[in-house]
């Protein structure tokens, strides 16, 4: 059997994770010092959501990637130039605030909204994909809430794997606890996965995927919607940093004998 | 008057996980520290009745459950609803979970369905002014923030790990039972089982004293010019072996079989930790031929005690990450560590 997908990939963009990140307080709530200055990323686990997506497609002929993002129309763009390179897809972007402070909910409306906007969607090819967790707010709830919005119940969270039988059927592995995963098998679309790692490295760059996802990158951030997120009745008491680094004592003169004594008796104790 | 509820799921025995008496503890003490608020405790599975009992004499007022073949499996569809169904029957303003794989799974599915609001990866959970505080981390474990929220429902999800498990006894507890009505639409999803490593290949053990973390530089040239993978093999797995530490890996390394190249047949991403990876709870941690670079010990914030074992003096350990860094060769160490703890 063979399906068409529409798979819309739902990815946020992040400070680089090398980035040393300190939090200010600013007039709407909280925020990262010199936020607009740090270099940014497509947030690591949507990546791997979209590499996934871009795989899918390939494989099922007739299938097409989106990928809806919300962020400042700016920082959107800088990523864009990397992101474009490597997978083809078309954007839908959403100008709005990339930070971790946002409220998931309300990220969920404004992404669920976006999503409607695709012209001729049809659930029953429907795959929404994102990330189990951001590297911002790293809660894990926006997606879910993606799919009550859309109508979708089955949902599947910290995915590695995406399996499609020769029914159509798609049989799924979540992370669970202690290293293992759980399989299921979904009947087919519509469904919702959020990514862990999966199993495709990072595509290499590609101009000339660039260059084609660029014709519709370009104006789709030009027509990209404002977004306001209100934080409606979520107060921040305080956001700070953890304390202070730990007293470390480097030990360069010993033997291996020593060293390997004083970790057992650590180990032991 | 806050109606704090505790949701928790059964284990495939029909008992309840430790961390399910932790989210019971949390919200305990919210119920005590809130007046007039009332706890009252609701549970999914199979048979709940034995689990029931076996929390019983905690202070909460009144048991929901729900229960059946259906609720058996971890499964969005079916758990969102059961647990729709006690909230609504309880009429909960606070819900108070384990963050377990299934509850994650769902619960800001239910938080929306409700028209509530979810915090997960929570923490602490406290009062503030008579009202509700939690404690949850932002930017994969960079910042701690305390927040309070107006919206109710409100469903707050603890990290296993965060809290003393509640140490209330058994009785016998009478649930009300709840009823789910499920659909077809709810039963598209079939579970089929779990898929893990072999037992003696699972090195994951979240349970386990202390977190043996590998990096790279098990699989990088040496002093001699040379790499030394099936050496490196033998030294972790007979370490683990003497110790059942959880074993832990940087990027890098875990990464390598991607690209081709020869490396540690027994790690995946699986046991990735930082930024992309866990961030697991571990009494001591001990790091070998890892640079501690911040993306990765963003990983550690929950690791009690912290060493290292590198050959780069200025390595990220060095500044602050670890309580103590051995600038050596952790070949030699690790060799000489083996044979101390084997005898
Ligand atoms: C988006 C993003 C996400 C990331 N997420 C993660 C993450 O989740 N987890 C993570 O770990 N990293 C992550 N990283 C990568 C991270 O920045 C580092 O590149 C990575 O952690 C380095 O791994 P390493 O320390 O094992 O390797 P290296 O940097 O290669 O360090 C190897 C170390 O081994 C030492 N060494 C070599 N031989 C010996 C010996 N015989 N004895 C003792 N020491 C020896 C060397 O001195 C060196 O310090 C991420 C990066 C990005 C950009």
């Amino acid at each position: 059997m063979n399906t068409a997908y529409q798979i819309v990939v739902c990815a946020g963009i992040v400070p680089d994770p090398l980035q040393t990140l300190e939090p200010v307080l600013s007039p709407t709530g909280p925020a990262l010092k010199n936020e607009m200055m740090l270099p940014a990323v497509l947030d690591p686990w949507a990546g791997h959501a979209l590499y996934e997506a871009a795989n899918l497609a390939k494989n099922a002929p007739g299938s097409k990637v989106w990928l809806v993002s919300l962020g400042p129309k700016a920082k959107l763009q800088q990523v864009m130039m990397t992101v474009a390179q490597k997978v083809p897809f078309e954007l839908v972007a959403l100008d709005g605030p990339a930070s971790g402070f946002t409220e998931a909910a309300e990220v969920a409306a404004a992404l669920t909204e976006a999503i409607q906007t695709i012209p001729g969607l049809d659930k029953s090819k429907l795959l929404v994909f994102g990330g189990w967790e951001s590297a911002s707010r790293g809660a894990g709830a926006t997606m879910q809430m993606v799919g009550e919005r859309l109508g979708i119940v089955d949902q599947f969270q910290g995915v590695d794997q995406l399996t499609v039988g020769a029914d159509g059927s798609l049989e799924i592995l979540e992370r669970i606890e202690g290293g293992k995963h759980q399989v299921s098998k979904c009947a087919g679309p519509p469904a919702l996965l959020g990514w862990a790692t999966g199993n495709l490295p990072e595509p290499k760059n590609n101009p000339q995927i660039g260059m084609t996802n660029m014709r519709t990158v370009m104006p789709a951030l030009q027509k990209a919607k404002p977004t306001k997120l209100a934080g409606e009745g979520l107060a921040f008491a305080s956001v700070t940093l953890p304390k202070q680094l730990r007293e470390t004592k480097v030990v360069k003169d010993k033997s291996p004998e020593e060293i390997a004594a004083e970790i057992a008796e650590w180990i032991n104790k | 008057m806050e109606t704090i509820l505790v949701l928790a799921h059964t284990e495939a025995d029909g008992t309840l996980a430790r961390s399910a008496r932790e989210a019971l503890h949390a919200a305990r003490a919210l119920n005590k520290a809130i007046a007039g608020s009332q706890l009252l405790v609701g549970l999914i599975g199979e048979n709940i009745q034995a689990a029931a009992d076996s929390i019983a004499a905690c202070p909460a007022t009144k048991f929901f459950g729900v229960s059946g073949a259906d609720f058996t499996v971890s499964r969005y569809a079916t758990d969102a609803a059961a647990a729709a169904a006690i909230c609504q029957a309880a009429q909960a303003t606070i819900v108070v979970v384990p963050a377990t794989s299934r509850w994650n799974r769902v619960l800001p599915g239910v938080a929306q369905r409700l028209g509530g609001r979810v915090d997960t990866h929570v923490t602490g959970l406290t009062e503030a002014g008579g009202q509700p505080a939690i404690n949850r981390w932002y930017y994969r474990q960079r910042m701690e923030a305390t927040i309070s929220r107006t919206q109710r429902p409100w469903f707050i999800a603890i990290d296993p790990g965060s809290q003393p498990a509640c140490e209330c006894g058994a009785g016998t507890a009478t649930v009300a039972s709840v009823a789910v009505n499920l659909t077809e639409a709810d039963q598209r999803t079939e579970v089929i089982g779990t898929r893990e490593p072999k037992a003696d290949a699972q090195t994951i053990r979240p349970d386990a004293h202390l977190l043996f973390v590998t990096g790279a530089g098990w699989t990088k040239k040496q002093a001699d010019g040379q790499t030394h993978v099936p050496e490196a093999e033998k030294i972790i797995l007979e370490f683990l072996k003497h110790t059942r530490a959880s074993l832990g890996s940087s990027k890098s390394l875990v990464d390598l079989g991607g690209e081709g190249q020869a490396v540690l047949p027994f790690l995946s991403h699986l046991n990735q930790i930082g930024q992309t990876g866990s961030t697991p709870r571990h009494a001591k941690g001990l790091s070998t031929c890892c640079h501690g670079e911040e993306p990765h010990t963003v990983g550690w914030r929950f690791i009690n005690e912290r060493r290292a074992i590198s050959l780069d003096p200025n390595c990220g350990w060095a500044r602050g990450k670890a309580d103590v860094l051995y600038v050596a060769d952790a070949f030699k160490v690790m060799v000489k560590l083996n044979e101390l703890l084997g005898q």
